[in-house]
């Protein structure tokens, strides 16, 4: 095997397939379009060249596959030439669906180290308990958000707080499982070694379990923050369309707005990859700094 | 040495006890003696667990005294929610102590392998999940929670066996139909392009950064968009489920290909046996754990998939249909029945799929005593 090129083993390849997906959905956009249109001009008795036919599956106000440009044109206007915090603005519904992911993240993150801190010292827990989360990874949780935030709404709690629960509720259980492994993860040496130095619980526990829990951690959070945003934006479904990514996506499909569907589905994958980028990023220098072996 | 021994469960819960006398009787309708016999048992519970005794002998004392307690305060309740005493509550932490005492006895010095029979790992859980379920119970009723907020599993036991029928409607048309479709479309659909890609570099190469990034997307978001293109029924679901499943399949099997060492590969080749046998015989076998990682990431995706989908539309039958529609008409107890009925179908596609791993991965040092 010869040296990797980053030209030659990802960016041509991935270039090219990008490509072939943009050039599939243009071919897809005219496919899916072209029938309602034919439609259209037969009842309307015109006719038309290739071309103009062409042209204008490709800009119909109401697709049912909008064109890439359509959408592209669409995330334009509602991030560019609108106020950030207007109600038409993506920014603005991206800020909300953000904050919210941000805030449940950060509870869930919280209470899944100290449900691994728990499981990890009290051997009743790790038997009792620790099944249950795996379960509980098979259960559907996203299926209760709409009964959490019409419950938490009922008692007078709105607006941030459901939608952040919901994303605690999943970004927990990465976080807790991912750290248990973590935090277990120091060899019978190096608690032997701690063990010599007569250290006690805590100071293995903040010295050599949570250094070595470090790499876990943060793929799992990785994990989290992904999961975190489905759940804000899920969180959203349920209250009717007032503002976020999941309101957008609702409104869209109340009105049939297929292109405001895409422009918010862009936009909350960007808000995804920014997130996975950033904690990637983070725990890459935490790991560097940490003396972890760079890969 | 001294005949005793204590241990702080059984010391708060016997202090518990003592303080729940103070309130007697624990509800409205419940016999003045009944909340004695309560208070009697746990007080035993407490004192038999504390003594130097073998552990069966305190394994017994501390279910009998435990379970019993908890059942006499159930029983107490009947007729009577909303009318707890604190001196009820207290004997409901002091019964639950006794359950901790009685898991961590059973859980042994935490040293795996000491005490970690067949039996023990299935009982210490489900002695977890019961009291979750006595405490939701007991607390609900007992401080009269309101139904809407939070119905108690009793509650939700009835509605769940009462309305069999729409939840076999439900089962059918979200589980059998959606999920099944669209999991086996998608899984297999992500593993042939994963094996057509393997066989290409370049494919592979291009592919797995983008499957990478996608699988980290929001992709239930596609769900307004199946539900425009394919209609309110069924299809759309399955739609959905195929785009969210295909991914996670897609890069595991890839990352599960390229799991072999160069040692193996060179053994194949010294064989000159062509990709495809090498493919069949060694780097399939060897993807199998990535792949089974990846069924058991779709088992719960294909669900979920399936019922925020029927949240964008339904015909008027489907899990998510039915958890939407009753959570606005305010029947907790029929929302809650239809996730029971989530989770255990979700626990028994998961815990298939583990049978199946074991079976087909036998050799993986995982599974080694």
């Amino acid at each position: 095997m010869n040296e990797k090129s980053f030209i030659r083993d990802r960016l041509v390849p991935v270039g090219s397939i990008l490509l072939v997906i943009l050039i599939a959905w243009y071919v897809a956009a005219y496919s899916m379009n072209a029938p309602f249109q034919r439609d259209f001009d037969r009842r309307a008795g015109e006719t038309r060249t290739t071309a103009e036919f062409l042209m204008l599956t490709m800009t119909q106000p109401k697709p049912t596959m909008p064109a890439p440009h359509q959408v592209a044109s669409n995330l334009w206007k509602n991030t560019f030439t609108v106020k950030p915090w207007s109600k038409r603005s993506l920014v603005y519904h991206s800020w909300i669906t953000l904050s919210a992911t941000l805030l449940g993240f950060a509870m869930g993150t919280a209470l899944g180290v100290v449900i691994a801190i728990g499981i990890v010292h009290v051997p009743a827990l790790d038997r009792s308990f620790l099944p249950w989360i795996i379960a509980s990874q098979t259960i559907p949780i996203l299926a209760i958000a709409p009964m959490i935030i019409v419950l938490l709404s009922a008692i007078g709690v709105t607006g941030l707080l459901p939608k952040a629960l919901i994303s605690t509720y999943l970004s927990f259980f990465p976080v807790a499982v991912g750290m248990v492994k973590g935090l277990r993860s120091p060899d019978v040496l190096h608690l032997d070694l701690m063990r010599t130095y007569s250290a006690d619980k805590l100071q293995t526990l903040w010295k050599l379990r949570i250094p070595a829990s470090v790499p876990f951690f943060f793929t799992s959070m990785k994990v989290a923050i992904a999961a975190s945003l489905i759940g804000a934006i899920v969180g959203e479904l349920p209250t009717g369309a007032v503002a976020g990514i999941g309101s957008k996506l609702l409104a869209g499909s109340y009105y049939s707005q297929t292109v405001d569907i895409f422009a918010a589905l862009i936009a909350g994958s960007v808000v995804a990859i920014l997130l996975v980028t950033t904690v990637d990023i983070v725990g890459r220098f935490v790991n560097t700094r940490m003396g972890a072996r760079s890969q | 040495m001294s005949a005793f021994r204590p241990n702080w469960q059984a010391l708060l819960s016997l202090l518990a006890t003592i303080y729940s006398l103070t309130a007697l009787p624990f509800t409205a309708t419940m016999n003045p003696a009944w909340s004695i016999a309560a208070v009697v048992i746990l007080a035993a519970g407490a004192l038999v667990s504390m003594l130097r005794a073998a552990s069966s002998i305190q394994t017994t004392a501390l279910a009998l005294a435990s379970f019993g307690a908890a059942a006499l305060l159930i029983v107490g309740l009947a007729d009577a929610s909303g009318t707890a005493t604190a001196g009820y509550f207290a004997a409901l932490v002091a019964a639950w102590l006794l359950g901790w005492r009685l898991v961590t006895v059973l859980s042994g010095d935490g040293s795996r392998g000491s005490q970690s029979g067949n039996l023990i790992s299935i009982t210490v859980p489900a002695l977890f999940g019961i009291w979750v379920l006595i405490l939701w119970e007991c607390i609900v009723r007992g401080a009269g929670v309101p139904f809407v907020l939070l119905p108690p599993p009793s509650a939700i036991g009835l509605r769940f066996a009462g309305s069999l029928p729409i939840l076999a409607a439900d089962f059918r048309q979200t589980v059998l139909k959606a999920v099944l479709f669209g999991y086996v479309v998608g899984s297999l659909t992500g593993f042939l392009v994963a094996i057509l890609a393997d066989r290409f570099r370049f494919f592979a190469n291009g592919l797995l950064p983008i499957g990478n990034m996608v699988s980290a997307l929001p992709m239930i978001g596609i769900a307004p968009i199946m539900v425009i293109w394919f209609g309110f029924d069924w299809q759309s679901k399955a739609a959905v489920v195929i785009v969210m499943t295909f991914f996670p399949m897609l890069v595991n099997t890839l990352a599960g290909l390229a799991a072999t060492g160069d040692m193996e590969r060179d053994l194949m080749r010294t064989y000159g046996a062509s990709h495809w046998q090498v493919l069949l015989k060694l780097r399939l076998q060897a993807a199998m754990p990535f792949i089974f990682n990846a069924l058991k990431i779709n088992s719960t995706l294909a669900l979920i998939g399936a019922i925020v989908a029927e949240f964008f539309g339904t015909p008027i039958v489907g899990m998510g249909f039915r958890i939407s529609t009753e959570v606005g008409r305010m029947n907790l107890d029929m929302v809650w029945a239809e996730i029971a009925l989530a989770a255990v179908v979700g626990s028994l596609f998961y815990g298939a799929l583990a049978l199946l791993e074991r079976t087909v991965t036998f050799w993986h040092p995982s599974y080694r005593r």
